[in-house]
């Protein structure tokens, strides 16, 4: 997909009093996708959001909405909506007045208002409750008349702030679903804030991870995933085994030879390294592989026994111990012909991997290797 | 047990309440001194309306207190309006101070108008105890409205603007509505206030402006008369009326 930016945030800098928030921050954001910022709470998410609707000045740097810079044009004037994370209806408006209340601000006349508000209505499924307050609604559907709320002015970016965190597990799983197929029905550019990995691996085209007020990386959910730029990004987006290890000797192009508790082996990987560089080798508990066979010298990988193993019905999940005292994490799939497929604690296994299936990067942290 | 509990309840009721019924029983008894009932009537109700000086003196009352709300009402919900939009320096200050004139004894703000009417020569009278009354309804006016406002989400207003709405629609449209029943009920509060005020109006006011609540205590100086029963039953009428108004009006519907 070739799609040109919609936005631009260059060079930011927010403080709020002594405290900086956002340090030289750059984002691109292009139009029509669905973006994710990501990030612990407090890091910074929701005051990009503000910046971009216009509810706080940077105290440097320059955010471009098409190429034009916005810093003059006031929040009611800007053609961005935000879905607030508390909601904030009007309460003592129906639900129809809430969904109207951008175009009567715009001046839009009274029937085309009727037309327009009962489609967002019927987009989020509530046309029954037009004449509602919002203490008569749930969770759910006040989440949606939110939603409606921004989408009826049919603004170029949709900015919503934890929208969905408020929710059950049930319902949330059901509005990501929801969400996302509303943001392509609309072609409207979505920023969602979220501090959960999930949501926002399941949901986005593209996805910011923040920490301390800057980009770690921005990338596909399947980049980020496979590939994290850093460890704070490997560790944040779900579990992550880390091995440290040292380069040996180049082997070839991104093939080298590395020194990873204490044996030697190939990795491949996408850095240039020369021998005597620290690494960090990293693996998916899903790409360790587990070597149970009964004769120690058969057994491939790092040797290790068993701490713990739990069942989660489509998994097997494993903590082992290894010899250098890492305790690692590995999911194992049910095979269908091994019904029984199980281990004992403390049985001695070897943990290892298909080669290739390792991501490296330079070492962050001082280690043993 | 329950028995006990019962009639613990029964005694402070009766405690808190018969003089209350004994005074409205007699506005409607015949016999002058109360000592026992003698048959209802309305006759103290038309005497009073005879009164010449007690009917000046409750309308002036009237006319004070009516005043007295409308300022404090307006002088007060813009200061609250303030106090929750603007971040300024001594914003702390500035309520704290607010709370100081509510929980001062009456006597200390009597003193102060009092001195301060002096040092400025305002003629003690109808002006002076109307500023008198304006200043001590104001708090209550103050937090009532403040009260409210800090009760929404406090995101409504930017969700106001993020829609397209300029200031002054985000105030007509959005935080007049909101904060219109803690207004009315702020300024029901206040003329209740105002109304029943003895302490600060007796020394503020002089004699050429008169009002109920000082009218009455100089005549029961000289005995309870039945009118000043009836004056009594008719004020706590009005204020039952006004507080359960303003109750009603900040029972919360969202
Ligand atoms: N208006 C403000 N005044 C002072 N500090 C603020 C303000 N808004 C946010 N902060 C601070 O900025 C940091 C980042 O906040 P925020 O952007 O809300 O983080 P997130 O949404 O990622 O949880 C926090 O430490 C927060 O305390
Ligand atoms: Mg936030």
């Amino acid at each position: 997909m070739n799609r040109s930016p919609i936005l631009t945030l260059s060079n930011i800098s927010k403080r709020f009093a002594a405290q900086e928030v956002l340090t030289d921050f750059h984002l691109t954001i292009n139009d029509g996708e669905f973006f994710t910022i990501l990030g612990p709470s407090g890091c910074g998410k929701t005051t990009v959001l503000r910046l971009i609707a216009g509810f706080e000045q940077p105290n440097e740097g320059q955010i471009l909405l098409n190429g034009e810079d916005i810093a003059g044009i006031p929040a009611e004037k800007r053609p961005v909506n935000t879905v607030f994370q508390s909601y904030a209806l009007f309460p003592h408006l129906t639900v129809f007045d809430n969904v109207a209340f951008g175009l009567k601000m715009a001046g839009v006349d009274a029937q085309n208002i009727a037309v327009r508000v009962a489609d967002a209505l019927a987009i989020v499924r509530l046309s029954d409750f037009a004449n509602r307050k919002p203490h008569q609604l749930s969770g759910g559907q006040k989440q949606r008349v939110a939603i409606a709320r921004a989408v009826v002015n049919r603004p170029k970016i949709l900015l919503l702030d934890e929208s969905l965190s408020a929710l059950d597990y049930k319902l949330r799983q059901q509005m990501q679903l929801e969400l996302k197929q509303l943001q392509r029905q609309l072609g409207i550019t979505f920023v969602y804030v979220t501090h959960d990995q999930e949501e926002a691996l399941s949901m986005s085209d593209r996805i910011v991870v923040m920490h301390n007020g800057q980009a770690q990386q921005v990338g596909t959910p399947r980049e980020i995933y496979e590939a994290p730029r850093n460890l704070f990004v490997a560790q944040f987006i779900g579990e992550i085994n880390v091995f440290d290890g040292e380069i040996t000797r180049e082997l070839g192009e991104y093939q080298y030879q590395a020194l990873i508790n204490g044996v030697e082996r190939e990795i491949r990987c996408n850095h240039r390294f020369t021998a005597g560089d620290k690494v960090h080798v990293m693996l998916r508990p899903e790409d360790l592989r587990i070597d149970c066979r009964p004769n120690a010298l058969e057994r491939k990988g790092f040797p290790g026994i068993v701490l713990e193993r739990n069942y989660t019905g489509q998994t097997l999940n494993s903590h082992i111990r290894l010899e250098n005292g890492q305790t690692v994490m590995a999911h194992e799939f049910f095979d269908e012909d091994d019904p029984d497929f199980d281990y004992s604690i403390n049985q001695k296994v070897g943990v290892d991997w298909v080669p290739g299936w390792e991501h490296v990067i330079p070492a962050e942290r001082a280690g043993k290797s | 047990m329950k028995a006990f509990k019962w009639s613990f309840i029964i005694a402070i009721f009766a405690y808190l309440y018969l003089p209350i019924g004994i005074l409205v029983i007699n506005s409607f008894n015949a016999s002058k001194y109360g000592y026992e009932w003698k048959g209802f009537t309305f006759e103290w109700y038309a005497k009073l309306w005879e009164n010449e000086a007690l009917t000046q003196a409750f309308l002036n009352s009237l006319l004070v207190a009516s005043l007295a709300a409308t300022a404090a009402t307006l002088i007060g919900t813009l200061m609250a309006l303030a106090l929750h939009r603007y971040r300024f320096p001594l914003k702390a200050t500035a309520s704290s101070l607010l709370f100081i004139v509510m929980m001062s004894p009456d006597i200390v703000l009597a003193i102060t108008f009092l001195v301060i009417f002096i040092a400025l020569g305002i003629q003690l009278g109808f002006w002076s105890l109307l500023i008198a009354h304006i200043t001590f309804c104001l708090p209550f006016v103050v937090i009532t409205v403040y009260a409210q406002l800090k009760g929404f989400d406090k995101y409504l207003l930017e969700a106001a603007q993020d829609l397209g709405a300029s200031e002054s629609r985000i105030f007509r449209l959005i935080i007049l509505p909101l904060v219109f029943p803690a207004i009315v009920a702020g300024w029901l509060l206040s003329f209740t206030l105002s109304l029943d005020d003895v302490i600060i109006s007796s020394f503020v006011t002089g004699p050429s402006f008169e009002i109920l609540p000082i009218r009455v205590f100089s005549m029961v100086k000289v005995g309870v008369s039945p009118e000043v029963n009836v004056l009594a039953t008719l004020l706590l009428a009005i204020s039952l009326f006004l507080v359960t108004l303003s109750t009603l009006l900040l029972r919360r519907k969202h």
